[in-house]
């Protein structure tokens, strides 16, 4: 028997009802109202039906069970009472689910997330597949919200007050493994086998066989009885203990989420208000019931909605999306051309860690090249390291690390090169280096072998010279460290070919990057926008700031760490070797308070070299290096400045040298130039990007604030024309 | 130089169109932490990167290893799961003690002749700094026993027959198993059967040390033997044997004791073969494929034949009986060979080898009309052998194979004649040509 639905079925089989979600012309299932509707009309028809006696839920799309919510709809949403109104009617739905008179198991298989996971946790019983591709977890906060639809209710009260904070709090994903040590499903099963197993146990609970309890937080499946072992090794267990301690009496209770918010707050600085408010969400829940607690999360939820830090995260979300199919060219019917094997040279920090996210995340064959063997031991040795702290986190098994590994090759001549699609190198900042680079390449390889360099400063153009087909030749700025920075730039010039860019759009895709495409010009976009303002971190700093003032003012801003601590990081040499670069490119603005100079002379290069504007001490705290005062103007005479004043100056700059990029078509969107800024230069997400941040406090009092530090400071503070523009003309960047 | 020419059985011609080593090390030193089967993926993988080899071409893998790896007792399988090569590579694994990777490239070989493979990757590896150690019989049974019992004090039964002696690891044989004499015995026994001196001997293993320290000091092995990062830390790279020694002499060799027999033996770890870690590995394609791909062939092999006489006689005399069968069937004389490269188990193998193919009452057990000949020194084992390059077993073969045809090409010569003796009295040879 099957009724035919637009994204339902529902057959009955030996008793079992089987609803089968498959949203029609989706490749995964999302959750909106008019599917709530749907199936709720199905467990009527369920509730009713004598041939059903208990019912199992399962996905129709291949490797997804449900995504979540659908986002676009709550991006609609006008108001805070349309927001709650919405999480009501998915808590009052799941209620229902939650109190049916038959007994639901949520077949599991794919990605069970957001709304999905809130489904599933309205059954009565959870069984999960043992795939890779299963995961389950509540990514709400991600996105500036909570889970909406009970989640924050529910989950606490399956597997206790901790563990569910830690799920909510993070967003994190949960593997199959561990959603069952922790209680989130009752059974894992392997793939093939999940429909029948559910169908079994919805029968069992139909009939009473199978009575599954739950001590709360440490709940497995307990099918049958809990045997003495198993007792003793709950005694044992730290977790249980902890549980007992910390969530068991109002005490404990309290403790557990003072020291929760002191984490939190910690994290997020104040910013994220959705963490928050999920963690007061759960304990109105646990101390005040179920009732109290969904009254909670729908208010929340509805606040959280309409709030800007969510809006914002909600279109970065969106662009990322958009990025994920964007193929980097205007022409969208230009395809990628198949990639099996990239040559890298040079095998630094740079090269290796590419080697790496190629080997690991794209899965191809890589050859490095350096100049020696101590080079191609340094080089193996970065990768095999990086994939030691895989195995070491569990996060890859030995066995996968090794055949990974196996991947990656080197050499200290051009052998291996020859079948290489695109050779990436990350040698030193020396065009004449480069252009033997090409040259060399081009005398191993084919006419189609795309040269792809790994600068941040120099033009692709001009590397591009040396090519006798230029068209092969891009721009790939991958940022340190490569394994875990999310940004791959890439930069086009006059002649790259179409199917270039697409494929290494591609690459950087298939690397687990965000990819952007900007015009080739002096820095890019990127190292462009990152220039001035550190150069405005610097001079503050030689009018009297204090070093660790500059850093927290930032930071406090949103940035993930100070500008200072940054120049550190990235080499004070290096910082002022691009900074010279940049100042011959763009005149005066971009010229740099004449104090670097004195720094690198006393070697103070920064963390590299153990000695920069702060300690490295392992045995101590990093704290600001008082000795560096002496190579500053005011010496050790630090004045006091507004810290507001300090952020909005460097973070002018930023946003200043971006719309100059937008306006000389550097960038090919806004949406490009805020992407680029959050992944790349760590630019505050809960501001949405440079463009968004300008949009949002309006291009006129941004022009106003640039042309009074401009008053005060001169030529670099000019406003970009196209900022200039926008505001004669009432224009907004979205 | 001989010119392409259709084998006379009417097989398809086999080119070995390139080859690769890692450096032959002693036991115990830098390749210390590797297993076989690293240094088999290892040599593989840069073989294929310096073929520059479009691994779609590849059709299978015959890989060789003569000390067991018990945790992965397939190597060559192995080796295309480790090393990136597409899955559907078929890989078998074949064990002819120190004739492995002559064996491994014969099965390819005839793969390739007969038309059922065009391109095959082929070759041996060992290490002897990771031998598997395992336990005693009645051990293994009781810890079996115990894993099968359902309580503690049935766990615990079993092993109280057990015995000190039964605690011991268990090393694998040295000794052949129907005679149990070792391998340095039957070189003794060779040795004083077929009266080589000495100083016969000590001069081969001379002659061995300066030939291949000649090859390495005039770069002959710059194309034949890979630099190998050793991982997993990669703290060095190994870039040269470790046992050939330039400064070596009569005089020290002479000092040193005889090992086996040591009242009235001759043979010493001076003219004996190391043991040894290392791999090797060879490219073979059919003729056509080779040029359709665009290769220039090391070589062509002409002939090969295993022979075998009883392990009780002269163990390692396996040589002389599969030389003249290889040379029948290649249609050549010993007059035709430009090199000849024979596998140095021991200095007096060799001699004793030499020997027989030079005697004509030899000839006559054989019931051939005549000896294969006197083999002229100034062409034998023209850039070293095992005694001075070490020992790897199962990649000596692959070793020699590559080794010879590259002194061919060095000296613009043509056809070369390659022994390899082993285990149980088996013996294999090679003609090739270019």
């Amino acid at each position: 028997m099957s009724t035919p639905g637009k994204n339902f079925s529902y057959a009955v089989d030996s008793g079992v009802a089987v609803i089968t979600f498959d949203m029609e012309g989706e490749p995964v299932n999302t959750l909106a109202p008019a599917i709530s509707a749907e199936f709720e009309a199905l467990m009527t028809k369920a509730a009713s039906d004598q041939a059903a006696k208990a019912i199992v839920i399962i996905s129709g799309k291949k490797d997804s069970f449900i995504a979540g919510a659908k986002i676009d709809m709550l991006q609609a949403v006008k108001s805070q009472a349309e927001a709650t109104g919405l999480s009501r009617q998915g808590q009052t739905s799941f209620d229902r689910l939650d109190a049916f008179e038959k007994p639901v198991v949520a077949a599991i298989h794919g990605a069970c997330l957001g709304g999905g996971l809130e489904w599933a946790l309205a059954c009565d019983y959870r069984i999960a597949t043992d795939s890779s591709k299963t995961s389950l977890g509540l990514p709400e906060v991600q996105l500036g919200l909570i889970p909406g639809a009970g989640g924050t209710q529910r989950l606490p009260r399956l597997i206790g007050a901790q563990a569910a904070l830690d799920l909510i709090l993070t967003g994190r994903n949960l593997k199959p493994k561990k959603a069952l040590k922790l209680g989130v499903v009752d059974e894992v099963v392997p793939t093939p086998i999940l429909l029948e197993i559910s169908k079994q146990r919805a029968l069992e609970l139909a009939n009473g066989l199978l009575k599954p309890e739950r001590t709360r937080g440490l709940a497995t499946a307990v099918v049958g009885k809990k045997s003495f072992s198993e007792m003793l090794k709950g005694l044992t267990d730290r977790e249980a203990w902890a549980e007992l301690a910390l969530e068991e009496n109002p005490v404990g209770r309290k403790l557990l989420f003072d020291q929760a918010r002191k984490q939190l707050l910690k994290k997020t600085r104040g910013k994220y208000p959705a963490p928050e408010k999920a963690l007061e969400v759960v304990k109105v829940g646990l101390e005040k019931g179920m009732k109290a607690g969904l009254e909670a999360e729908a208010q929340a939820f509805g606040e959280l909605v309409m709030s800007d830090v969510s809006k914002r995260l909600v279109e970065i979300f969106f662009a990322t999306t958009a990025l994920k199919k964007d193929n980097g060219t205007k022409d969208p019917s230009v395809k990628p051309r198949p990639v099996q094997k990239l040559g890298v040279l040079g095998g630094g920090l740079m090269g290796a860690g590419i080697a790496y996210v190629a080997s690991a995340i794209e899965d191809v064959a890589v050859r490095i090249k350096d100049k020696d063997d101590e080079g191609v031991q340094r080089a193996l040795a970065h990768v095999r390291g990086l994939y030691d702290e895989r195995v070491k986190k569990r996060s890859m098994t030995w066995r996968d690390a090794e055949k990974k590994m196996a991947l990656v090759t080197a050499t200290t001549d051009y052998s291996g090169f020859k079948r290489c699609d695109v050779v990436i190198e990350a040698v030193f900042e020396d065009l004449k280096l480069k252009h033997q680079m090409v040259k060399d390449i081009e005398a191993v390889c084919g006419p189609e072998t795309i040269f792809a360099s790994n600068t941040s400063s120099l033009p692709i153009t001009k590397i591009a010279e040396a090519s006798k087909h230029p068209e092969t030749v891009i721009g790939m700025h991958y940022f340190s460290p490569v394994n875990k920075m999310p940004l791959l730039e890439i930069i086009t010039h006059k002649g790259t070919a179409d199917w270039v860019t697409a494929t290494c759009v591609e690459v950087g895709k298939k690397q687990g990057k965000t990819v952007i495409v900007v015009n080739d010009g002096v820095g890019f976009y990127t190292s462009r926008i990152l220039a001035p303002y550190m150069n405005e971190a610097a001079y503050l700093l030689a009018e009297g700031a204090d070093i660790a003032e500059v850093d927290r003012a930032l930071v406090d801003f949103g940035f993930p760490v100070g500008p200072i601590t940054l120049l550190d990081e990235v080499g004070i040499d290096v910082a002022a070797k691009v900074g010279k670069i940049m100042h011959d490119a763009f005149g005066d603005r971009m010229l740099a308070p004449d104090t670097t100079d004195a720094l690198v002379k006393d070697g103070r290069l920064g963390r590299k070299a153990k000695k920069g504007f702060y300690t490295y001490d392992d045995a101590k705290k990093k704290e600001v290096d008082q000795t560096v005062y002496a190579l500053l103007p005011h010496g050790k005479d630090r004045k006091r400045f507004d810290r507001y004043e300090m952020a909005e100056r460097c973070v002018l700059q930023f946003v200043n040298e971006a719309v100059r990029c937008l306006g000389e078509g550097i960038l090919r969107s806004p949406r490009d130039g805020d992407i680029g800024a959050i992944f790349g230069l760590g630019f505050p997400p809960f501001l949405g990007g440079p463009f968004r941040y300008v949009d949002a406090q309006g291009l006129g009092k941004i022009l106003e604030r640039t042309e009074h530090y401009q008053e005060r400071f001169g030529k670099r503070f000019t406003p970009a024309p196209l900022l200039t523009e926008y505001v004669k003309a009432g224009r907004r960047f979205y | 130089m001989a010119k392409a020419k259709v084998p006379a059985n009417g097989h398809r011609r086999v080119a070995i169109v390139g080859g690769l080593r890692t450096p032959f090390v002693k036991a115990n030193t830098v390749f210390n932490d590797l297993s076989a089967l690293d240094l088999g993926r290892i040599v593989v993988q840069e073989l294929v990167q310096r073929t520059e080899l479009d691994a779609k071409e590849l059709d299978l893998l015959v890989f060789g290893q003569v000390v067991p790896t018990l945790t992965a007792p397939s190597v060559a399988r192995e080796i295309v799961l480790l090393t990136g090569l597409p899955r559907r590579v078929e890989a078998h694994t074949v064990m002819r003690a120190c004739a492995t990777s002559i064996q491994s490239m014969v099965a390819a070989a005839n793969e390739i002749a007969l038309g059922n493979a065009d391109v095959a990757i082929t070759g041996g590896t060992e290490s002897m700094s990771d031998p598997p150690l395992f336990t005693s019989r009645p051990l293994a049974q009781a810890l079996v026993s115990a894993s099968k019992a359902k309580n503690l004090p049935a766990k615990l039964k079993p092993f109280q027959k057990i015995k000190a002696k039964d605690l011991l690891p268990v090393p694998p044989a040295i000794a052949e198993y129907t005679t149990g004499m070792s391998m340095g015995d039957s070189a003794e026994k060779m040795a004083k059967e077929n009266g080589i001196t000495r100083r016969e001997q000590d001069e081969i293993a001379l002659a061995s040390h300066q030939n291949a320290a000649r090859a390495w000091k005039q770069g002959a092995f710059a194309d034949e033997v890979m630099h190998v990062p050793v991982p997993p830390r990669y703290k060095e790279t190994a870039t040269t044997d470790n046992i050939v020694r330039d400064d070596t002499s009569l005089e020290a060799l002479a000092a040193l004791k005889p090992v086996f027999d040591r009242r009235y033996g001759t043979v010493t770890a001076g003219n004996a073969s190391p043991l040894t870690d290392g791999a090797a590995a060879l490219l073979l394609m059919s003729e056509e494929k080779a040029k359709a791909l665009g290769y220039q062939p090391l070589g062509f092999l002409r002939s090969h034949a295993f022979a075998a006489t009883d392990p009780g006689d002269q163990l390692l005399q396996g040589p002389a009986y599969a030389a003249p069968i290889a040379l029948d069937r290649a249609g050549m004389s010993l007059k035709d060979i430009d090199l000849v490269d024979m596998h140095e188990a021991f200095a007096a193998q060799v001699a004793s080898n030499l020997q027989a193919l030079a005697s004509r009452s030899f000839a006559e057990k054989l019931g051939r009309p005549g000896p294969v000949g006197e083999v002229d020194r100034s062409r034998l084992n023209v850039h070293g052998g095992s005694i001075a390059l070490g020992h790897p077993f199962a990649a000596t073969g692959a070793r020699i194979i590559h080794q010879v045809l590259r002194a061919l090409k060095r000296r613009n010569l043509g056809t070369a004649l390659v022994t390899v003796c082993a285990q149980g009295g088996n013996g294999a040879a090679v003609v090739l040509e270019r």
